[in-house]
């Protein structure tokens, strides 16, 4: 009797909490994150969430706007980035996409042939003097520009190349791939280091092809035939394909790279783990914290066909369910200003996309400490492939790329790679 | 030897050898206790491990975090120990707002899954209509199908959904509470372990009181479920779990931070420089709760758990 007389108090106590707590939440919906809703109301969409940097650069540009004028109001709403893709994809499946949203530079070619973006009508001028690897384009049509850009470089120390003998590389006078095999061998020969270089295998996603297709560009390969789009045949199978693929496993047989990096690769660098960082530019800030001017940001070496980068970051478009498309426009014309650029570069500590903003961003000036990243950026960047296709090709690349590192033949891996491509880009009639 | 000598020696062989005999079992016993516990402490490490280099770390500058592992330090609170990654956890994420919601979400689902499917299987295992059977066997199917095939189906119907709220009426349930909450409370595991427990209650106990007078939501109130209870508390502990755990479906369907839930919330920290101090002190953060209740009911989960059949 008193067990049947608990369980029943405990399930009228359950039920009586839970039908309020019910009728509380589902009467409390968010705010609709639909498009430009009455009173002209425009929703943003940032990956911002948790990086304070950023959303408050954004946020203080969005405050400007809203005290700039009375037509329309910016609500932003901040995602995490690692999770801000699969948000976006899931909004658009469900028509909620908002006004203004921003989207990783390589998926802007497969995010406007989706229809998911509205070209920038009207910034021809002002992005003509935007940086090109910040411009999202598609189709002969500007979908996006960001306010940064990043670079990758070789983060180590003048002391430990002067230790090694090992000569200090210039934008100019890179390391060809000799040399660098061999600075490599050097510090791995000493003993003095767990790992002679750090290529953060540890990251995920887009990381792989912005990281390591530039490895394999150098060597004059590449992810897709850039004359048509249509096919990797030749260019990613390709003898120069086959000798980047065979260089990149030995870098691990050779034990001059760790297979898998540890969680924190910049972190192991600073604690000395490492000797040299492959990495970008957002590391500059601890590794100069806790090194100083001992801290250097190499370019990466001429693997053959000259250094090359990354190019292409976060940038801005709008939606093209948006019902305010002039409201849209009209907010991004305002926050193409050099000085959002400059506060934004500044706040987060990357490359300014225009020339008259770096002016205004302590470093980036001439002769400033972080130059070298916007002649890196200007000198070595290479966009990753303007197709609707990409998003394909970069999970395609990376399999391959991390199958390759595991011990996977090179010819036969990136055959396969090539073979899967190509019937992707068939099967979507080329996303012509 | 004569017959009565050999009976005497063969007595005190037998006198001799039984205490070797018990000594010998009783080690055996020994090393098999030993061995038992051995494997318990071996079990304790690596699920506790873990939990105490969470716990540990989130106490600790990213850099030591990193400088510790390899070694014993990277157990111990040794270094700089400081609070300040648990500011830092505050600072960058609203995190009572996503706990309430986490609790709102979870004890709603919990309290309603447990109504609703110990009343889908009560129809089932008890009233006995025709085509049970074939109802049993269709919502057991679905317990094939993994939640990533019908994520976008369910993200598209719940977009078309009508729904009287407090505030009126309103179409599509995206950006809400409830698109986290009603999609879950119907389940077919939650309905399965019912049936199995109610099927196995004597049936004589429904005859007995519909000689009584009772209709059959009386006997389901007053009888089947006050002796269900094992197979209640089984049936919250298993959809508490995912639902405290919730991380695709409030990506997907949920946009407003304000309704986001606390795993989603683990995303604000993996930024290009990850805070790995804070992300741990928000791990600790969020499995604390769920912790500190397993750790309150330890006894009755496990013999519910064993009672109802239901096993890891």
């Amino acid at each position: 009797m008193t067990h049947t007389s608990t369980t029943k108090r405990v399930a009228v106590g359950l039920l009586a909490a839970a039908l309020p707590l019910t009728m509380a939440a589902c009467g409390k919906g968010g705010s609709s994150s639909s498009d430009a809703s009455g009173g002209g109301e425009l929703t943003m969409w940032t990956h911002n969430a948790g990086n304070k940097a950023e959303l408050g650069a954004i946020t203080a540009i969005v405050n400007d706007y809203n005290a700039s004028q009375s037509k329309y109001k910016v609500k932003i709403q901040a995602f995490p980035q690692d999770s801000y893709n699969q948000s976006v994809v899931a909004a658009a499946a469900s028509k909620k996409l908002p006004c203004i949203l921003d989207i990783d530079g390589p998926n802007v070619p497969n995010w406007a042939w989706a229809g998911y973006l509205a070209p920038l009508e009207g910034l021809d001028d002002t992005l003509s003097k935007y940086l090109p690897t910040v411009l999202g384009k598609y189709d002969n049509k500007t979908y996006s520009y960001g306010y940064y850009d990043v670079a990758l470089v070789m983060v180590t120390r003048k002391t430990i190349l002067d230790k090694y003998g090992i000569r200090i590389p210039t934008a100019d006078q890179p390391w060809t791939k000799d040399e660098f095999d061999a600075a490599l061998k050097k510090i791995k020969a000493s003993g003095d280091f767990q790992n002679p270089l750090d290529i953060a295998t540890s990251f995920t996603g887009e990381w792989w092809p912005y990281a390591y297709s530039p490895m394999l560009q150098s060597f004059g390969g590449d992810l897709i035939d850039r004359k048509e789009y249509k096919s990797a045949e030749g260019v990613l199978n390709g003898p120069q394909a086959v000798a980047w693929a065979t260089w990149f496993r030995s870098l691990v047989t050779d034990g001059l790279v760790p297979l898998k990096s540890g969680a924190d690769p910049a972190k192991d660098f600073i604690n000395g783990k490492s000797a040299m960082l492959y990495n970008g530019t957002w590391t500059a800030v601890d590794t100069r914290k806790a090194f100083g001017k001992d801290t250097l940001f190499l370019p990466p070496p001429d693997l053959g066909n000259g250094p090359k980068i990354g190019g292409g970051s976060w940038q801005w478009g709008i939606s093209q369910n948006c019902s305010d498309q002039a409201g849209a426009l009209d907010y991004m014309k305002f926050a193409a200003q050099d000085k959002y650029v400059a506060s934004v570069a500044r706040d987060t500590n990357n490359i300014p996309a225009t020339d008259a903003a770096a002016a205004q961003v302590k470093g980036y000036e001439e002769g400033g400490e972080n130059r070298i990243f916007l002649d890196y950026a200007k000198k070595f960047a290479v966009l990753r492939p303007v197709t609707p296709g990409y998003p394909f090709i970069a999970t395609e690349f990376t399999k391959t790329a991390q199958d390759i590192l595991n011990g996977a033949d090179p010819k036969q891996a990136l055959d396969s790679a090539v073979k899967n491509i190509d019937a992707n880009q068939k099967s979507n009639g080329y996303f012509q | 030897m004569s017959a009565t000598a050999a009976s005497e020696t063969l007595a005190h062989v037998a006198e001799t050898a039984a205490p070797e005999h018990h000594r010998s079992g009783e080690r055996s016993h020994r090393a098999r206790a030993g061995l038992g516990m051995l494997l318990r402490i071996i079990l304790c490490l690596v699920f506790g491990l873990p939990l105490l280099f969470m716990l540990v770390s989130s106490f600790k500058p990213d850099l030591q975090i990193f400088d510790d592992l390899g070694s014993i330090k990277a157990f111990l609170p040794t270094g700089d120990i400081s609070t300040a990654n648990y500011s830092g956890v505050f600072g960058r994420v609203p995190f009572a707002q996503f706990m309430m919601n986490s609790v709102v979400i979870t004890v709603v689902t919990v309290v309603f899954g447990i109504l609703v499917n110990s009343m889908a299987a009560f129809a089932l295992a008890r009233i006995g209509f025709k085509g049970a059977g074939i109802v049993l066997g269709i919502i057991l199917a679905t317990l094939i199908v993994p939640f990533e095939t019908l994520a976008l189906p369910l993200l598209w119907w719940s977009n078309q959904l009508p729904f009287l709220g407090p505030d009126g009426f309103s179409q599509g349930w995206l950006d809400t509470y409830q698109v986290q909450i009603i999609p879950f409370i119907a389940n077919a595991f939650s309905i399965f372990l019912f049936y199995q427990y109610f099927d196995s209650i004597p049936k004589e106990l429904d005859e007995a009181a519909k000689v009584d007078g009772a209709g059959w939501f009386r006997i389901y109130r007053s009888i089947i479920m006050p002796l269900s209870g094992p197979a209640v508390a089984t049936v919250a502990i298993l959809t508490f779990l995912p639902m405290w755990n919730q991380y695709l479906w409030p990506l997907m369907a949920v946009q407003s931070e304000e309704l986001r839930p606390v795993m989603v919330g683990i995303d604000y920290f993996k930024q290009l420089n990850t805070s790995w101090g804070q992300i741990m002190a928000y791990a600790t953060m969020i499995t604390a709760p769920v912790l500190i209740l397993f750790i309150a009911f330890q006894r009755s989960f496990i013999n519910s758990i064993a009672s109802s059949g239901v096993k890891g």
